[in-house]
């Protein structure tokens, strides 16, 4: 959807189907109907008398074959439980949930968002996961550094278990660089710096075109007449920046709030978050950045990439699948730019699994998502998942699944594997400043205002703190 | 009326059976609609009334917070803002359909009797607003958009007509005149049908034309009529949402955000049904005050025609 704009974090980690459902119909369709495809096959493991019967929601249709297979094999070693899956396009999900709080008829487990768990907590509608079942059992060492950290209340309290995770890299079509003479290996190592955008900032002029076949590196390059833009462009850029431009600003030693956790100050108004603004947004005046407004939600960046009308796209892994199944086109997936901190850095997010306090099955709840985090579960999931498992084991298999594909997506785990991650702004009040962030993002990317306007926003979002 | 109904009454032998009165019979009758109207149109404006003095999530039980969200309104740049943009919008909206559904009410009267086309010329109003919506996403797509295709093919460049703060509004606007042309031609068709046709023939025997048939006859007589469409389009018109939550969800920056996605958002996203009742309550009554001036200033209890 466009974006949420009111509800759904744009950016945020959703999947293709939830920010671009309706002009993705077909895919919307297809998804759906693997997903029914899914579920009528564990509707076949129908529910034995006096099993206990459970609710299980999740979002997104990428991820539903791989669950429900790991859910099938739970209820095989659990014949006392029978879990329904639900499954709900990113607005609805959300719209539907809190409906289903406020009627008390909500799931008993669910996947749950970082940018939609500290309101549950605020309401009181998830429960703490300690001291349920086999939860305490769960240390956070078991997922992957961080993680844990991030399903944690600010009363120390866990109220999500972590799934799986997310990192930024860079992707593109080997074919095009091919015929541009170039190799992989001249993507890597690229520095970026704000004031100058460094040899990234060169890259992205090499690969930009105007219509008369100028290159952006070039004497005569016209701006204003632009064949393919160095960069892609998310049709949408929220408060979050997670595909755009987070990972420059996160590189400059920037960080979102005063915590890492749990801030109540934003940094929008620092210096080096306003000359990140300047730099990326201004790419838009050099012409290798899509201005506001040229690709909507029709063209998502694997749609840029694909038809060439741009070079690179900064990616989230969830986005692996689709990128890779883009006809005519081979992927190549790269690391993001080392930025002023010597070294590239990615945000880093997940998903959790919590459960609801309305829910009058809490143990069997607990079961069933401490089995969804075991190597077993992990290990099924990974083979299947278009994404990453939250565990050492389940990553593994979901890496070795991509090499299979002959994919190499060491840039998105080796970002987590060197410590180099931002944490995703894990805070209160995530729809509010997102709605007063909207506007600033919007006005600087039409070129409107400059990085240092985005100082009366802050100002705004941090009253919401007061 | 009472007396007349009296003096039948007493005229009239006095019948035993039907001495009973029927009032018990007919509070059965409206007691369906009763009910349905207590229960979805006076409840929810009573509660939504009482909602807006509070602050509430639908989780928490409300709490009493008395003018705290009227005082926060009046002092939010968004709500103002939001306000002249369905301004603007129901201005371009019911300008334009105003006068196009009056000059195609005009043609259907007095060029054409075929059915075909007036069922033709209602055909977009039965295409369901969110349909209508996705349709014209797709057809004014900056990149993939046929409209822009045939922009570019003629030699003009792509609009972005749904991501530029000057195009928005009026791309939605025109979207929704479009669906709704239709409709309202009909209606204002249905009250020329009301004019009868010898005062047509008298004035085409005085040697009148046909725009002076239509400012001298047509128009006057249609007023009642008019005044009557134009308060339905416009209560229709200030309550715009859904077109804008399928295309535009309010951006770029708030150019897009009317007042009922701004109340929907505060709802639904940031749970705060107290304030999206207040911004409610502030709808019903600019909504009260525009009809009202609007049956006045129109007249339009009354006809010219007596």
């Amino acid at each position: 959807m466009r974006i949420p704009r009111h509800t759904s974090p744009r950016s945020a980690r959703s999947g293709p189907l939830s920010r671009r459902r309706l002009l993705q119909g077909s895919a919307a369709l297809a998804a759906g109907a693997a997903g029914a495809g899914t579920l009528a096959s564990c509707g076949s493991a129908r529910a034995r008398p006096g099993a206990t019967e459970i609710d299980y929601w999740l979002w997104d249709a990428l991820q539903l074959p791989a669950y429900s297979a790991a859910i099938d094999l739970f209820m095989e070693q659990n014949p006392d439980v029978y879990v329904r899956i639900t499954q709900l396009g990113w607005d609805d999900y959300w719209t539907k949930l809190t409906a289903s709080f406020v009627g008390e008829a909500g799931p008993d487990a669910f996947a749950d968002h970082l940018a939609r768990f500290p309101e549950f907590v605020r309401l009181g509608v998830i429960s703490p996961l300690d001291g349920l079942g086999p939860l305490d059992e769960i240390p956070p060492e078991r997922f992957q550094e961080g993680l844990q950290e991030l399903w944690t209340g600010e009363d120390g309290h866990r109220y999500g278990l972590p799934k799986d995770y997310d990192t930024i890299a860079i992707m593109y079509d080997q074919k095009m660089l091919e015929e541009e003479g170039l190799t992989p290996e001249d993507l890597e190592d690229l520095d970026w710096n704000p004031e100058d955008g460094g040899t990234f900032e060169q890259m992205l002029a090499r690969l930009s075109l105007d219509e008369n076949g100028v290159r952006g590196d070039e004497e005569g390059f016209d701006p204003t007449r632009v064949a393919r833009y160095g960069m892609a462009a998310d049709p949408g850029i929220d408060y979050t920046g997670q595909t755009s431009w987070s990972p420059f600003a996160l590189s400059t030693g920037w960080t979102f709030t005063d915590e890492e956790t749990w801030g109540r100050q934003f940094n929008y108004d620092d210096d080096r978050f306003s000359a990140t603004m300047d730099w990326y947004f201004g790419l838009v005046d050099k012409g290798f950045f899509p201005p506001f407004g040229e690709f909507g939600d029709s063209s998502p960046t694997q749609t840029q990439v694909q038809s060439g009308t741009a070079a690179l796209a900064v990616a989230g892994s969830w986005m692996i699948t689709t990128f890779a199944n883009m006809e005519g086109m081979e992927l190549g997936i790269t690391d993001l730019p080392a930025g002023p901190v010597g070294h590239p850095v990615s945000m880093f997010n997940g998903l959790g699994d919590s459960i609801s306090v309305q829910s009058d099955h809490k143990d069997e709840a607990a079961r069933l998502i401490a089995f969804l985090a075991s190597d077993e579960a992990q290990r099924v999931i990974g083979e299947r998942a278009p994404f990453f498992p939250s565990t050492d084991a389940g990553t593994e298999a979901a890496v070795d699944s991509y090499a299979g594909d002959g994919l190499d997506v060491t840039a998105f785990t080796d970002r987590v594997d060197n410590d180099e991650t931002g944490l995703y702004p894990l805070v209160e009040n995530s729809a509010s400043i997102e709605s007063i962030m909207q506007t600033a993002f919007d006005q600087c990317w039409m070129r409107q205002i400059d990085g240092a306007d985005f100082v009366s926003f802050n100002d705004r979002v941090n009253a919401l703190f007061e | 009326m009472s007396t007349a109904t009296t003096s039948t009454r007493s005229s009239a032998p006095p019948r035993r059976r039907r001495k009973k009165d029927d009032t018990k019979l007919a509070l059965l009758f409206i007691a369906p609609a009763t009910v349905g109207l207590l229960a979805f149109l006076v409840w929810p404006l009573l509660t939504g009334l009482y909602y807006s003095f509070t602050e509430y999530t639908t989780l928490t039980p409300p709490e009493w917070v008395g003018l705290a969200n009227y005082q926060a309104m009046f002092a939010d740049p968004v709500f103002w803002n939001s306000l002249k943009v369905t301004v603007l919008y129901v201005a371009i909206n019911i300008g334009v359909q105003t006068v196009v559904a009056l000059v195609i009410a005009v043609l259907m009267q007095r060029l054409t009797q075929s059915t075909v086309l007036r069922s033709l010329v209602l055909a977009p109003y039965l295409v369901s607003n969110v349909v209508a919506a996705i349709v014209f996403l797709w057809i004014l797509d900056t990149q993939l958009g046929i409209f822009n295709v045939f922009l570019q093919w003629i030699g003009f460049d792509p609009v972005a007509f749904w991501a530029s703060e000057t195009w928005v509004i009026p791309t939605i606007a025109l979207v929704n005149v479009w669906r709704h042309v239709g409709y309202t031609a009909l209606l204002l068709f249905a009250g020329l049908q009301a004019i009868p046709g010898h005062l047509y023939e008298a004035a085409r025997t005085d040697g009148a034309g046909e725009i002076r048939l239509f400012t001298r006859i047509t128009l006057p007589l249609l007023r009642p009529i008019l005044a009557l469409v134009l308060i339905m389009t416009i209560i229709g018109s200030f309550q715009v949402f859904d077109t804008v939550s399928v295309t535009t969800q309010g951006g770029p920056a708030d150019a897009s955000r009317v007042l009922q996605m701004y109340i929907y958002q505060n709802a639904f996203a940031e749970y705060q049904f107290g304030y999206a009742s207040a911004l409610s309550v502030a709808l019903l009554v600019i909504l009260m005050v525009i009809t009202f001036a609007q049956y006045w200033a129109s007249n339009a209890g009354k006809s010219d025609l007596d």
